[in-house]
């Protein structure tokens, strides 16, 4: 099948406002007639649930954390890009939109990226009006920095905390529309089944993790802003209770899974200490505004990184990209600090580190400005290291960070399942195969607040509402399938823990299919997969009852459906015969390392269809026109 | 990674099956414990032995692990989050601790935070109060340039300061009364000090407190240890803001 995003055709500048035009409308008094669901409460589903429940529409909304303004984009840390050019330095919206596509490698579509670029300035000034404090220089206007991929400072951000400033910006959003009775919130609710009655996504069926109970709730219209999937890798930057599950039960009701092998390694993490190790922790990408990253010239230099003289450094990024240097993009640095550590010359541990040098800011600025800008990330290095990086430099090195990959959607974010919408993180569409700096959070609110709340009526308006109901059959099989996993997984009492299955296939995928994957690599995980997910369904053991808090229980759901995601990750990443973005295919790099597209043969979204656990899925494919931005070879240097 | 020397601590911790049941402390060792493990981490490889026994590991929250989601809450050794200046619990490391050392480990304990298992309590009484008015009833769409009106740097900052909560309720768990003041006159002095949420400020202060109230939260006495408490470091300031926010309003 070929699929169709369904695009606006025309100027590039007009599609956006032109496809507002021709959506159809709810009138304001038969929203509220309408039932929409939303999943997850982070930028994209708070913004959502938010901004529906403003228009009138019945929303219910939930997250399996205690609040909704737990969610992990809380966790960004860098800022939020934005085309305001208030520094006078060349950005445009234009531009906005081409560093995107080109940081993405040409992987994304255009008229998606567009309208990203377009509602990126509403978002900064939608963020102020809900009391944002955002960084401001002395007079009081709001201060910029930079990111990587880019040569303008387009980055809004509040200290180091800017996901959380805006995620409480959205919070607080929402919180105004459940007080006003728009929006109802669960919390502590985990998404285990999509409903889907005549091929409509119609609700979904949730476990109440306090109790244990399983519940149904239908509506006319499911938004799933449920984050991703990097947590296959088990060690990640992302929040322990991050997950593929809710897109994953979507994919097996019929939603196509995207580009899955677009996975985004970010290249300045805390490097792991040991095995109990349960998550990594980022050191924001802002750092390398200040940052300069380098590692010795000599292979196996134990001196101290002060006792290593300049001549013997190597500042591999500024040496390698002399125009975009330490703010290369991220897949680009992260090969890059692979690269050093595979010939021999890395830091720290098993030697998997590079540095990040402050010394040179520290000189130039004083420390006080550092720990003006960065004091925060500083301390946290500190608190997980014990090491002063005021007066050492840090040590880093790429670690599983984000997705760009997700479920398919169209240009109205609706997935191929009618009725279902996927938003932020979830879905595919903007990243291409490699995100910028700073986009994840312009995404998720564009989704949340600019797009969304005009796509959704496009869809509602020809749909009528209350259709099926809770005691619709299918509900009932929805739950009785729920159910039947729960009491399997309870049931199964063998030798081995939860966390002892997810590491090992974690280990598999972030060795065989992370920074660098091969066809032996892969060939290799898609023959292992099945066999660990067989073994973790006679061999694990989950104690307690499914009617009780259980936490063990939970991570077992999720563990099995990464163990059912991550093959099709690794078949996604072998399917794909060329290198781009994140997806760094070893055969296939120029001389100089460099990642190696072909436009030819994979200028296509891919998107799978799903045949069943073991099988094998099928490939269809959305072709990607450029008719806007020449397709070129992707340099930084 | 193996050459660490390792620790063995006792852990005396709350378990409590839920709300009704009255709860009591079990002890559990702790074996292989480098001065890297975070104490969450800890706490992990504890539940992992437990499960492998066949016994019920011990719940509690957590998430994000890197100390901004708010979601971990213990009172170690009395202390909410540990003790620690500016450290939440997943941000703890056992480099505090030494080699036969006894822990305790409880859960917050307030009136407006009934415990659900274990470690975990019912902290959705923060979000009533914030539902109560922490927000500007601006719209999505519609609001003006975001530098059409100017905010000094030091404002903006301040600002910054009282917004950096994470609404974990250490400040609560910390005070003797059981108050959410430095929670609540955090968001109420955030709102306040930006000209974006002044228009709103009286309605929002007196609708906030009543909820606090109602929310069977306690009065402010100035011990200051929420701001102790508080990972965050917020200062005791706001709620001395919130107050005067609060005076101002009744004349308002």
């Amino acid at each position: 099948m070929i699929l169709d995003g369904k695009c606006p055709t025309g100027p590039i500048e007009q599609t956006w406002d032109k496809h507002r035009f021709d959506l159809k409308l709810v009138n304001p008094a038969n929203k509220r007639k309408y039932n929409v669901i939303v999943v997850g409460t982070g930028l994209a589903g708070g913004a959502a649930a938010a901004s529906l429940g403003e228009l009138g529409y019945n929303v219910q909304a939930f997250c399996y954390q205690d609040s909704p303004r737990r969610a992990h984009s809380i966790a960004a840390q860098g800022g939020i890009n934005a085309a305001k050019a208030y520094p006078n330095d060349g950005d445009s919206i234009y531009r906005l939109f081409y560093d995107t596509i080109k940081g993405g490698d040409f992987r994304a579509r255009e008229a998606d990226v567009w309208r990203l670029a377009q509602v990126s300035n509403n978002i900064i000034d939608q963020c102020v009006a809900q009391g944002i404090p955002f960084a401001r220089d002395y007079a009081g206007y709001l201060d910029n920095r930079s990111f990587g991929g880019a040569q303008v400072s387009r980055t809004f951000y509040a200290r180091g905390q800017t996901g959380q400033q805006l995620l409480l910006g959205a919070y607080s959003a929402l919180s105004r529309q459940i007080k006003a009775g728009t929006v109802k919130m669960y919390n502590r609710r985990e998404m285990l089944d999509l409903v889907v009655v005549d091929g409509v996504a119609r609700g979904i069926t949730v476990r109440n993790l306090v109790t244990g109970a399983l519940e149904s709730y239908a509506a006319d219209a499911v938004c799933l802003c449920t984050g991703g999937y990097v947590n296959v890798f088990y060690l990640s930057t992302n929040a322990m209770g991050c997950s593929v599950t809710a897109n994953w039960k979507a994919h097996k009701k019929g939603a196509l899974f995207a580009n899955p092998c677009y996975t985004q390694i970010h290249p300045t993490c805390i490097p792991q200490a040991g095995d109990y190790q349960s998550k990594l922790t980022l050191m924001s990408e802002s750092l390398r505004n200040d940052g300069r990253c380098w590692a010795p010239k000599k292979k196996g230099d134990t001196r101290p990184p002060n006792q290593i003289p300049e001549e013997d450094r190597d500042y591999y990024l500024e040496r390698k990209y002399p125009s975009f240097g330490n703010l290369a993009p991220r897949d680009i640095a992260s090969r890059a600090a692979k690269e050093q550590c595979d010939e021999g010359r890395g830091v720290g541990p098993g030697g998997r580190g590079v540095y990040l040098d402050f010394a040179d800011s520290i000189k130039r600025l004083s420390e006080d400005t550092i720990r003006e800008r960065y004091g925060n990330l500083f301390e946290m290095y500190e608190k997980i290291t014990d090491e002063n990086a005021y007066k050492s430099p840090m040590r880093i090195y790429p670690a599983p960070h984000y997705s760009m990959g997700g479920l398919w959607v169209d240009y109205n974010l609706m997935s191929n399942v009618p009725g279902l919408f996927v938003l932020g993180e979830a879905n595919f569409s903007v990243h291409g195969a490699n995100r910028l700096g700073a986009s994840a959070l312009m995404q998720g609110l564009a989704d949340g607040y600019f797009v969304i709340p005009y796509t959704i009526g496009g869809y509602l308006a020809t749909v009528k509402p209350g259709q099926v109901k809770e005691d619709h059959a299918e509900f009932k099989k929805s739950m009785e399938d729920v159910n039947k996993d729960v009491n399997k997984l309870l049931s199964i009492n063998g030798k081995r823990t939860v966390t002892d299955f997810m590491r090992e296939l974690g280990t598999m995928m972030w060795e065989n299919c992370g920074m660098a994957r091969t066809k032996e690599s892969l060939e290799a995980n898609i023959k292992k997969i099945p066999a660990l997910r067989e073994e973790f369904w006679k061999n694990v053991k989950v104690s307690g009852s499914g009617a009780d808090l259980n936490q063990q229980l939970e991570n077992a759901g999720r563990t099995a459906d990464f163990l059912e995601f991550g093959e099709l990750l690794c078949r996604d990443a072998l399917h794909r015969n060329e290198s781009c973005g994140g997806h760094f295919r070893s055969e296939y790099q120029y001389d100089d390392g460099e990642a190696k597209r072909d436009d030819v043969n994979y200028c296509y979204v891919g998107a799978w269809e799903f045949k069943g656990v073991g099988v094998e899925p099928e490939l269809h494919k959305e072709p990607l026109k450029f008719e806007n931005v020449h397709l070129a070879v992707r340099s930084y240097k | 990674m193996s050459d660490h020397k390792t620790m063995t601590l006792t852990l005396i911790v709350w378990r409590q099956k839920n709300a009704s049941d009255p709860g009591k402390f079990e002890t559990y060792t702790a074996k292989n414990i480098t001065e890297h493990h975070s104490f969450l981490e800890m706490l992990d490889c504890v539940n992992e032995d437990l499960i492998l026994e066949g016994r019920e590991p011990i719940v509690f929250d957590h998430d994000c692990r890197e100390g901004i989601c708010g979601m971990c809450s213990q009172v170690i050794n009395g202390a909410p989050h540990g003790g620690q200046v500016r450290t939440t619990v997943c941000q703890l490391h056992m480099r505090k601790f030494k080699d036969g050392d006894t822990i305790y480990i409880e859960p917050w304990r307030a009136r407006a935070f009934p415990i659900i298992k274990d470690l975990i309590v019912d902290r959705s009484a923060l979000d009533t109060i914030i539902q109560a008015g922490g927000y500007t009833s601006c719209h999505t769409g519609g609001v003006a340039d975001g530098n059409a009106i100017l905010i000094p740097k030091p404002v903006a900052d301040e600002a910054m300061d009282a917004a950096e909560c994470i609404g974990c309720g250490a400040c609560v768990a910390g005070c003797p009364n059981g108050a959410a003041m430095l929670f609540t006159g955090a968001k109420v002095s955030q709102l306040a000090l930006l000209p974006q949420g002044k228009t709103e400020a009286a309605a929002r202060v007196t609708a906030m407190t009543k909820a606090m109230a109602e929310c069977g939260f306690g009065n402010c006495t100035n011990h200051y240890e929420c701001q102790a408490a508080c990972p965050k470091g917020i200062n005791v300031k706001f709620i001395a803001r919130m107050n005067r926010e609060f005076l101002k309003a009744q004349f308002a």
